[in-house]
This record gives structure tokens, sequence and C-alpha cells, in this order.
């Protein structure tokens, strides 16, 4: 069985007495070391699967394991990263960092060996001891992402992490996530509705659609590591999924007078 | 600069307001000994020090207000501590908190001196009362309005209590109880005075009813200005330990 498993995974809220079904039969599987790009526009269930795979919001329906084992809460193996970074506001970048290690029974020294080494992989080794409020959204991200690796997760979980940067910033961090990847290894599940994103960081997309959110179809990227966001392959992989979303015009001609 | 203007502003003020005071004497029909002028109330004032009569009722105040200000504050936190992670346990006790809530603590003063008797006790238990109410309340709300991403990180990070209340939940509630408790100060100080008029022999309350009973209305004024000092410095102290611990959790 794969490392993540998902079978005829749904789930359902009561909201005013009214049952809302927010994702239905999910079927998914998900290998170590992939990087996974749950990709859809609002409301199809996106962020609401990896909730159920993080262990935040269970699923009702069906069953998800990891490594064998049913998800039935968060685990420490398995760190998310949010959109709005979830930084400690009263605690200073390499505190933020050193959050996660508190509990592990290690020495100070070791600590703090740690947290220098992943400040300096998010390249923030000089804003150690400044506070969230004086660093930039893509640099909060960053702590948030060094806070993230430096427990050692074996999966990482990334809930729309860079909605809320500028075009430019996030494409910077873009890079820095991939660079970070190959070097670490890591399994991870990215939620985004920007499909170059998509593109541009997975091995496979999955795509969803809302009303009720469910996977429309899977689509494996076939390009390398360090991709060109204008070749001929990316553009390919992008029209693919234009087509799963039903956001070709295939009616054009009508318009066309 | 800017300090020198911030002094020059409080000296301004306070010498308008004494400047007042002089133009109302001059223009009252009453006699002296009944209003008297700035002058009179300041010698009243310099009687008070050199007798040691004004520290003495210093002492018995602060004392009373640091007991009954200092339980309320604390008793009010742990409280609002408990009741704010239980919600379901506080949707019972909050009807009776907001009945219990608008009652001036000044009513409660003849109740709380039959059962007590006068003494340090009444004028305790009425600053207890004027602090406890706004500081329980705004810590259960401040309490209840953290964010729910700071407990999910923490889930996520494996921290349980009790590091979750000083990792987490005093410090993301800290600056809305802060602000609470630094009320709270004024109006327990505003209590404390009420408090020892009705239900004390001694302390800076008692004194203005004494310089009544003696129709010493120099020291009746001298005393209520003093006060006024007093309630300014506690405000003062008490915003540099709230910016002092502000700072050191990461406030602006």
């Amino acid at each position: 069985m794969s490392y993540i498993h998902i079978e005829n995974a749904g789930k359902t809220f009561v909201e005013n007495g009214q049952e809302f079904r927010a994702l239905t039969d999910v079927n998914l599987d998900i290998e170590k070391g992939e990087f996974i790009c749950l990709l859809g526009p609002s409301g199809c269930g996106k962020s609401t699967l990896l909730n159920a795979i993080a262990g935040f919001d269970l699923v009702n329906e069906g069953s998800i394991t990891i490594d064998g084992k049913e998800v039935t809460g968060p685990s420490t193996k398995n760190v998310t990263i949010f959109q709005n970074y979830g930084l400690l506001p009263w605690r200073t970048v390499e505190k933020n960092v050193a959050l996660g290690l508190e509990n592990k029974k290690i020495s100070k020294d070791e600590r703090a060996k740690i947290v220098r080494t992943y400040l300096e992989m998010v390249k923030l080794e000089n804003f150690a001891k400044s506070y969230p409020r004086q660093l930039s959204g893509g640099m909060k991200q960053r702590v948030a992402i060094a806070r993230a690796l430096a427990v050692e997760p074996d999966i990482l979980f990334m809930d729309e992490p860079l909605g809320a940067l500028d075009a430019i910033t996030r494409m910077k961090l873009q890079d820095d996530i991939l660079d970070i990847c190959k070097r670490e290894k890591k399994t991870i599940i990215f939620v985004t509705h920007d499909i170059e994103e998509a593109v541009y960081l997975a091995d496979r997309i999955v795509v969803m659609t809302p009303n009720p959110g469910k996977v429309k179809g899977v689509i494996k990227v076939p390009l390398h590591h360090f991709r060109d966001r204008t070749s001929g392959d990316f553009l390919l992989v992008r029209d693919k999924i234009f087509d799963l979303l039903n956001m070709k015009n295939e009616d054009a001609i009508e318009y066309n007078i | 600069m800017k300090k020198l203007n911030s002094i020059k502003y409080v000296i301004v003020s306070i010498a308008i307001l004494i400047a007042l005071w002089q133009v109302a004497f001059i223009f009252s029909d009453y006699s002296e000994a009944l209003f008297p002028s700035p002058l009179m109330a300041f010698n009243a004032l310099i009687e008070l020090l050199t007798s040691g009569q004004l520290l003495e009722s210093f002492i018995t105040s602060m004392g009373r207000f640091a007991i009954g200000y200092g339980l309320s504050v604390i008793v009010a936190v742990i409280l609002g501590l408990i009741l704010g992670s239980l919600p379901k346990v506080f949707n019972y006790v909050n009807p009776a908190l907001q009945l219990l809530r608008p009652i001036s603590p000044t009513a409660w003063m003849p109740f709380v001196v039959l059962l007590f008797g006068i003494g340090d006790l009444p004028a305790i238990v009425i600053i207890f009362i004027a602090a406890f109410f706004p500081v329980l309340l705004s810590t259960v709300s401040a309490i209840m309005k953290i964010d729910d991403i700071y407990f999910r990180v923490s889930e996520n990070f494996g921290i349980r209590q009790p590091a979750l209340l000083w990792k987490v939940i005093l410090p993301a509630a800290f600056p809305q109880i802060a602000n609470a408790i630094h009320l709270a100060l004024g109006s327990a100080w505003i209590f404390l005075v009420a408090g020892e008029m009705v239900g004390a022999q001694s302390g800076l309350g008692y004194q203005i009813i004494d310089a009544r009973n003696n129709v010493r209305a120099d020291l009746l004024l001298a005393t209520i200005f003093v006060i006024g000092i007093i309630g300014l410095l506690l405000d003062f102290l008490l915003g540099i330990v709230e910016k002092k611990v502000l700072r050191a959790w990461g406030g602006e």
C-alpha cells in the first residue's frame, strides 16, 4: 500500500440544520517523497482534504491512512504551514523556529544549533532576534518553513502558503521551496488555486472541482526541477489543467463576429 | 524634546487648574473656612506632611489598596482563564455575572459593614468588587478571542497543557488582560476613598470625613489633591510595568 492512502473519503458539515457536502468520494495514493499539489477553485474542498490528511478536521466517510496508520489527529511528525503563517507574534524569529524543538529532549546548545541551521537555509540568519511584525510577508512564511523543517517532519502540509504574497515574492519563494525540497526530500502536499504555481512545483497535480468538492483528475508533470515557466512542455501541462477545469472556450467561434 | 514638551503640558495644565481655583476663591461669597484658597490648602498640606498624619493615612490606604486590588486581579485572572477555556460553563456563569456587574460597589457598602464591622475589611472588599468584574470579563473574552491558528500550531508541535497556558494562551491574551487590569486600577482607587469614607476610621478617605467634621476645608482639599496625585502616579507606574511585559512578549 502506498505511503498516504485515501479511500472513498468524504466530508459533510451540518450548517444551520442543513447538511453541506464539502468533499465526496476521494481516492488518492501518494508515495513517499512526492510533491503533490491540490489545485482547484475556492469551494472545491482542497483545504478540507488537506486538513483531513493533516488530522485537523477528520473525514466522516471513507478512510485516510499514512504509513498504514489511520489518521486520527495532528501528528508532530507532519507539520502544516498556513497561509497566514501562524507565527507567534510575542516570540522572536529564532524562538518561533525553536517552538517545535522545546518538547524534544535535546540540550539548549543543540537546539540553538538546529535553529541556526534552518534559519540559514531560509536565509534569515540575520533576523534571528527580530519579531514577526518587523518582517515582510515572504520573510514570515520563510520563518514558518524553517520552523516546520526544524522538527524534521516526514510530511509538509502547505495550505496556500504563498496566497497572501505579491507575485514576484511568490515566484522567488516557489524557487526557494523547490530548492529546499530537493535537499530535504520531504513528502509535500501543497494546496493552491494558482495553476502556474501547481505546474511549477508539483510532481503530480490533483485537480479538484466544487459542488460538491471532488477530484476531477490527477495530472503527472513530466518536467524536471528548475522548470522554465515559458517552455512548451510547461504550457502543455497548463493546457491540460485548463481542459480538466472546463475553462477552455470550446464555443469560441460563436463569439467571433 | 518630546519629554520636555510633555512636562510643559503638565505644568501649564495644572497651573490653569490652580488659577481657576484662585479666581473662584476671589469671587466667591463663602467664608474662607468653607472655601479656602490654593495657598491655604497648600499650607494645610505642609501641616499634614510635618505632623506625619498624611504618611500614616497613606500607608493605611495603600495597604488596603494593595491587598484588595492585588487579590482581585489575581482571582479574576485565574477565574477568567478557567472560564475562558470552558465556554460551556461560562454560558451558565455569565448571566449571574451580568446581573452583579452593574451594581455599584458602594451599594454593597452597608451590607459589608453589617457583616464585617468598621475597619480594614469593608474598604478591601469594595476595592475587590470594583476591580473584579472588569478584569474577569476581559480575561474571559481575551481567551475566547485567541486566534484558532495558534492552537492549531501548538497542537501540531505537540504543545499541551500546562505548557500551552504560558507559552501560548497567556501571551496571546495578555494585551487585553493588561488593558483591563490597568483600567480597573483607576476604578479601584476611586472606590478605596468611598470605602474608607463609610467603613473605616483611618486612611485617606476617612481623613476627608474627619476634616469635614472639624470644618477644616483646607485639610479636606489638601487630602483630595493628594488622592489625585497618588492615583496619577499609580496609573503611571502600572503603565510602565505593562509596557515592559508587553515588550518582553514582543508587542508594540
